[in-house]
């Protein structure tokens, strides 16, 4: 119990020092540059400790829940030696995690905003919503294959930057075919599909998988499951953006 | 009363959102590797910790964080705020008037970036499997450090009207020359340092700045120009790690070979 309560302690000092910066650039935007004074302080500080509270929170579960749980999938399916579950459970995690990941879904209501005024789509309630659903249907797929090859890189040992090398030029040469105002949206599509509870699970499945396999480096082979899935869904918004102008 | 409810609509969220990965967790857990989970009670305790704390934290970023960090980003594109003297034409205002806008834009890239939950899980991670070799608060801070000049640079493309393909596409062009020449330790988890930056914190403060600058700037339509600013806090932190590892491995190089003779 005490041993807890200082775990809980120290990851506290440690929520506050992160959480300073922002709220010392916006006092000083707003008091010196706009100068207007802060509007509802009382809100503020409220809004404030649930902040570092809950960073906190957030801290100490990764260490007693994400991570070791990521892990411990990993060495399983190391164990069990099936590659086609592992190669299946990856899948799974990367559709879905996106498919219901709330930024995205804005973003694909965004998109079909977009494709209505560009009168790709009729712009009734029905084929906005078609459409959105078509593009989310979309980045999960990515995200999941992504979540795949990353997975067989990891065991076959592939160097990372062919398969992101690869995925810029696919960006490359999509960029050049895909209708101007989606092209925004897909950059920004790639940022938003990585959700904070997924990239910890991620990780900790990528580096549990690398330490498992005898040749295999944690630090060089197990990262890089994120930025593949970061990346494919640039493509499939792009290319969603491209079959239906 | 009302602020319980909103928290409690916040954890329905965040409990909708962890819901898939649960599911698939323990799908497979049950069904294909049919295996007990060791320390179960421990971790369950660590989901709850995950779920009651994200909630907290969007809680509270949504409560005060965003609507000041929102307005703040408007009035500071507001050509009221631009053009004090009243003299100058509104549809000439010169690049450099922008400057609180990009000074906000780099500090704000920054100060969310440090705070960002996911970079917090990737450094620690990156620290523990290398040994310490790669600290968390020096991972943390080269990712911020990049985040923050990408969003000032990403504001200043808004302002001048520059196309976004061809930063994005320079930008593409400098990783992958930086990928020849860097250690190979830090390739990947460069590239990862990219996808984790923009989450929770990032994105929302981030896309008001955008798409408030491109409404406010003259000649610029939100829709062609005001995305585009999460792309470019993606794509340098990758630089600023690369460079900061091969700074490092230089470093290092000159003080071996001072030490030898």
């Amino acid at each position: 119990m005490i041993l807890a309560s200082r775990f809980f302690f120290r990851t506290l000092l440690g929520s506050l020092r992160d959480l300073a910066p922002i709220f010392l650039v916006i006092a000083v935007f707003q008091l010196l540059v706009l100068g207007q004074p802060i509007p509802d302080p009382g809100g503020l500080l409220m809004g404030a400790l649930l902040v570092v509270v809950g960073l906190t929170l957030f801290v100490m579960g990764l260490e007693l829940g994400l991570f070791p749980i990521g892990e411990s999938m990993a060495h399983d399916f190391a164990r069990k030696g099936s590659l086609f579950w592992l190669l299946v459970f990856g899948f799974a995690l990367g559709f879905g995690t996106t498919i219901a990941e709330p930024a995205l879904i804005a973003v694909a209501a965004e998109a079909a905003r977009v494709a209505a005024d560009g009168a790709w789509i009729a712009s009734d309630e029905h084929s906005l919503r078609q459409y959105a659903l078509g593009l989310r249907l979309t980045v999960a797929f990515s995200v999941g294959l992504a979540i795949l090859v990353g997975l067989l890189r990891i065991i076959h040992g592939w160097p990372v930057h062919y398969l992101i090398i690869a995925g810029y030029l696919g960006v490359v040469v999509m960029t050049r075919f895909a209708p101007a105002e989606i092209i925004g949206i897909a950059y920004d599509s790639g940022g938003v599909t990585t959700s904070t509870i997924t990239v910890p699970l991620v990780a900790a499945l990528g580096i549990g998988l690398a330490s498992t396999i005898k040749g295999r480096n944690p630090v060089v082979d197990g990262f890089g499951l994120i930025a593949f899935a970061s990346l494919t869904p640039i493509i499939g918004v792009m290319a969603y953006g491209v079959l239906w102008s | 009363m009302n602020w319980l409810i909103e928290f409690l609509q916040t954890l329905l969220l965040t409990v909708l959102d962890v819901l898939p990965i649960a599911a698939v967790l323990i799908g497979f857990q049950l069904l294909v590797l049919r295996r007990r989970i060791a320390n179960l009670g421990r971790v369950l305790i660590g989901f709850a910790c995950v779920i009651v704390g994200l909630a907290l934290f969007l809680q509270g970023l949504e409560q005060a964080l965003f609507p000041l960090g929102t307005l703040m980003a408007a009035q500071l594109t507001a050509p009221e705020f631009l053009v004090t003297d009243g003299s100058a034409v509104l549809d000439t205002i010169p690049w450099q008037d922008y400057f609180w806008v990009y000074a906000f834009a780099f500090c704000i890239g920054f100060s969310t970036t440090i705070a960002e939950p996911a970079l917090i899980a990737v450094a620690m991670k990156a620290e523990r499997i290398s040994g310490g070799a790669i600290s968390v608060m020096g991972l943390r801070l080269t990712v911020a450090l990049g985040v923050a000049v990408g969003i000032a640079l990403g504001s200043w493309r808004i302002v001048t009207g520059a196309p976004l393909e061809h930063f994005i596409m320079a930008g593409y062009l400098i990783v992958v020359v930086q990928t020849v020449f860097a250690p190979r330790m830090i390739i990947a988890l460069a590239y990862d340092s990219g996808g984790v930056t923009t989450s929770t914190v990032t994105v929302p403060l981030v896309a008001a700045l955008g798409l408030g600058l491109a409404a406010g700037v003259p000649g610029r339509s939100p829709l062609l120009d005001g995305f585009g600013l999460i792309a470019f806090a993606s794509l340098f932190p990758i630089i600023a790690v690369l460079a900061y590892a091969q700074i490092g491995a230089v470093v290092k190089r000159t003080r071996g070979s001072e030490d030898k003779p």
